[in-house]
């Protein structure tokens, strides 16, 4: 509807600006629509209703971030000091009379003078009062009791565009500031024709620049610094070969193996031996060998081993070894069957090499470490659980649930002998501490989204690195709780051990007497199965049995049975 | 001449006492009881160091002036004592 209200004004008036008073002055309302209460019904009147209404600006959030700027450090070694233009700092003459003449300045000996009561005050102050000196550096810090954390401290990233995956991580040797990674891919013919098969060493510092390159001719699967010279590292590649470098040498490997004698399948781990002159390595693979070699003859390998643990010819592949440098003449190998093999290197014949075979797990060892401090007890990693054995007993004295994900790689701590830590396929790493908590993790850190794939703590076990399947390698630092080693740990720990070694072993003794025993009841043991008749009446009376049972119970199920049966022919005769 | 040696006789008969250094600010150094290289090290890293320890100094506060330097490190001690035109340098090893 329109409202309309016509009025007439002067056109000079036209434009002024509207002078408002009062409506008493001009009482003429053009139209007052009362409230209609008829409206009022379309409308239900609503519960107390709280409406907050503020006035504010309107306010956006922008994020920004510079682009990282990469720095280098450079240093400029100063060799000779702003001789004047008439000094020729190579000729010693001329400098011995440019110090002479300097040394005659009167302002020379004032100043001399002046400086060196200065600083004599300063010496005698150091040397009455020790401000740097250590109070009570003797009484330990007492372990506070407090919740086990592991920060983690940087992530190095595969700098290539393509991401390989960083398959295995070493420490450098005893102090461990730098770390080198080994990068390939694992899954069969995954590899990108345009893949860097380059390896890298990086320093803790800096992890945008690897420290070194390392460039072989095929990816690096497991990588390890020679703990004796650790300048030197041993790699084995995906191609089975086998190749070392040094560090000050470059990038490339200073030796070799000949491709006829190395390994036919990638090289899953590599480990150094114990020996006079700290260039002995051996090397394991799927391919069911276990080879020695000596650095300095890469040509071929110095002794060989066919991992064949029924000496029938089938031969296992091995996935992990352990050696242990207090025990120089034993090893062990982990399968991919899931069996572990304790051999000794100096048996006479090979069927002798193998002497002992753990069942293991239910899938290839991913792990298996001797425990530093307990060199009979060792941990080993397949399937979803890890398990600690003792050398003399076939069955794990102590074994973790089955967890959720698969289980890739085990570590003991170098300085707390009940502590361990395991990497899963889900990108967390578990720390156990065997004596807090057995059935669990005492820290579970997610490290990452990728799986896994190797995780190894540093010497003084307040480090570790863990590296994963899309090329990061990150490095955490563990709490004080868990890498300090405790008052008594070590004799708690061995007496743990002790205790469960015992009770499996009386588990084992018990189940052998039960068997004997079981075999002395019958005479005639040699052949357990009856005889055709005997046979057919066992099976009699088991039917006999078993339809008396059936109707004792019968009895009572029976309306149950029929209402069930009803529908059931119902639906056979309507297919 | 002698004030000068005397000086510096009286400074290394002190306990810990490794080494002098005497360095012009140009970085040449001119009485030196180290070996040659060492002396040429710290003769142009502490002079480096000197010039912007006094600029930190003098930054903070134009009145202000640099007046000694000492270095803790888990070693030794440096202790530099600067003037306008010349550097004293001590190297002590701490008590412990």
């Amino acid at each position: 509807m329109e409202i309309v209200y016509v009025y007439q004004r002067k056109r000079k008036e036209f434009g002024r600006q509207p002078i408002l008073s009062d409506c008493l002055a001009h009482p003429s309302t053009c139209l007052d629509i009362l409230p209609d209460p008829q409206y009022a019904r379309n409308y239900v009147e609503r519960n107390p209703c709280s409406v907050e209404i503020q006035s504010l600006p309107d306010r956006s959030e922008h994020e920004v971030n510079t682009e990282s700027i990469s720095f280098t450090n450079r240093g400029i070694l100063h060799l000779q000091g702003g001789w004047p233009k008439d000094v020729d700092p190579t000729d010693v003459e001329h400098t011995i009379r440019y110090r002479k003449k300097i040394e005659k300045d009167d302002e020379y000996l004032r100043v001399v003078k002046s400086l060196g009561d200065t600083m004599e005050h300063c010496i005698k102050q150091n040397n009455a009062i020790d401000i740097y000196e250590e109070y009570f550096a003797e009484i330990n810090d007492a372990i506070e009791i407090e919740q086990p954390w592991a920060k983690s401290l940087n992530v190095y990233r595969d700098p290539n565009p393509i991401k390989r995956a960083a398959t295995s991580v070493s420490w450098y040797p005893d102090d461990g500031h730098k770390i080198a990674v080994a990068y390939s891919v694992l899954q069969f013919q995954q590899m990108p024709a345009n893949m860097s098969l380059d390896s890298y060493i990086w320093d803790i510092e800096n992890p945008n620049i690897p420290d070194h390159t390392l460039t072989p001719q095929s990816p690096i699967v497991s990588l390890k610094y020679n703990p004796k010279d650790p300048h030197v590292l041993v790699g084995g590649c995906y191609n089975g070969l086998l190749s070392y470098w040094d560090v000050r040498k470059g990038s490339y490997p200073v030796d070799t193996s000949s491709i006829e004698k190395s390994h036919r399948d990638p090289v899953y781990n590599v480990a150094w031996v114990q020996s006079k002159s700290g260039s002995e390595f051996f090397s394991v693979s799927t391919d069911g060998q276990v080879l020695w070699w000596d650095i300095r003859k890469l040509a071929e390998p110095t002794e060989s081993l066919l991992l064949d643990p029924e000496k029938n010819g089938n031969i296992v592949g091995g996935t992990v070894l352990d050696f242990e440098t207090t025990m120089p003449t034993k090893f062990m190998v982990g399968a991919e069957n899931g069996t572990v093999l304790m051999c000794n290197k100096k048996a006479k014949n090979p069927g002798e090499k193998i002497t002992h075979i753990y069942p293991g797990h239910h899938g290839p060892i991913r792990a298996l470490q001797r425990n530093p401090f307990f060199p009979k007890n060792f941990l080993t990693v397949g399937d979803w659980t890890a398990k600690i054995w003792a050398e003399d007993i076939r069955s794990p004295i102590m074994a973790t649930k089955y967890g959720l994900s698969y289980l890739t790689d085990a570590c003991w701590s170098p300085t707390r002998p009940s502590v361990f830590c395991t990497s899963k396929l889900d990108g967390t790493v578990d720390i156990w501490d065997n004596l807090f908590k057995q059935n669990e993790p005492t820290l579970t850190v997610q490290v990452c989204n990728a799986p896994l794939h190797s995780v190894k703590v540093q010497e003084h076990g307040k480090m570790f690195a863990a590296t994963a399947r899309d090329g990061t390698t990150t490095i955490l630092e563990l709490c004080d709780g868990l890498s300090r080693i405790q008052n008594n740990e070590k004799s708690t720990f061995s007496q743990m051990l002790e205790r469960e070694a015992k009770r499996e072993k009386t588990l084992e003794s018990s189940a052998r007497e039960r068997r004997i025993k079981g075999q002395q009841k019958r005479p005639t043991s040699a052949s357990m199965r009856p005889t055709a008749q005997a046979l057919e009446e066992l099976i009699k009376s088991a039917d006999d049995d078993f339809f008396l049972t059936i109707e004792q119970a019968g009895f009572q199920i029976k309306p149950a049975q029929q209402a069930n049966e009803v529908p059931e022919v119902a639906q056979s005769a309507n297919p | 001449m002698s004030e000068v040696e005397e000086t510096i006789k009286r400074l290394s008969a002190h306990k810990g006492v490794e080494g002098i250094v005497v360095v012009n600010m140009e970085g040449i150094s001119i009485r030196s009881t180290l070996d040659p290289e060492k002396t040429v090290q710290y003769a142009a890293l502490i002079t480096q160091l000197t010039a912007k320890a006094r600029s930190v100094v003098r930054e903070l506060d134009p009145q202000n002036d640099l007046t000694f330097l000492r270095i803790r490190s888990k070693k030794h001690e440096i202790m530099v004592s600067p003037d306008k035109e010349y550097i004293l340098i001590v190297l002590q090893n701490p008590t412990n």
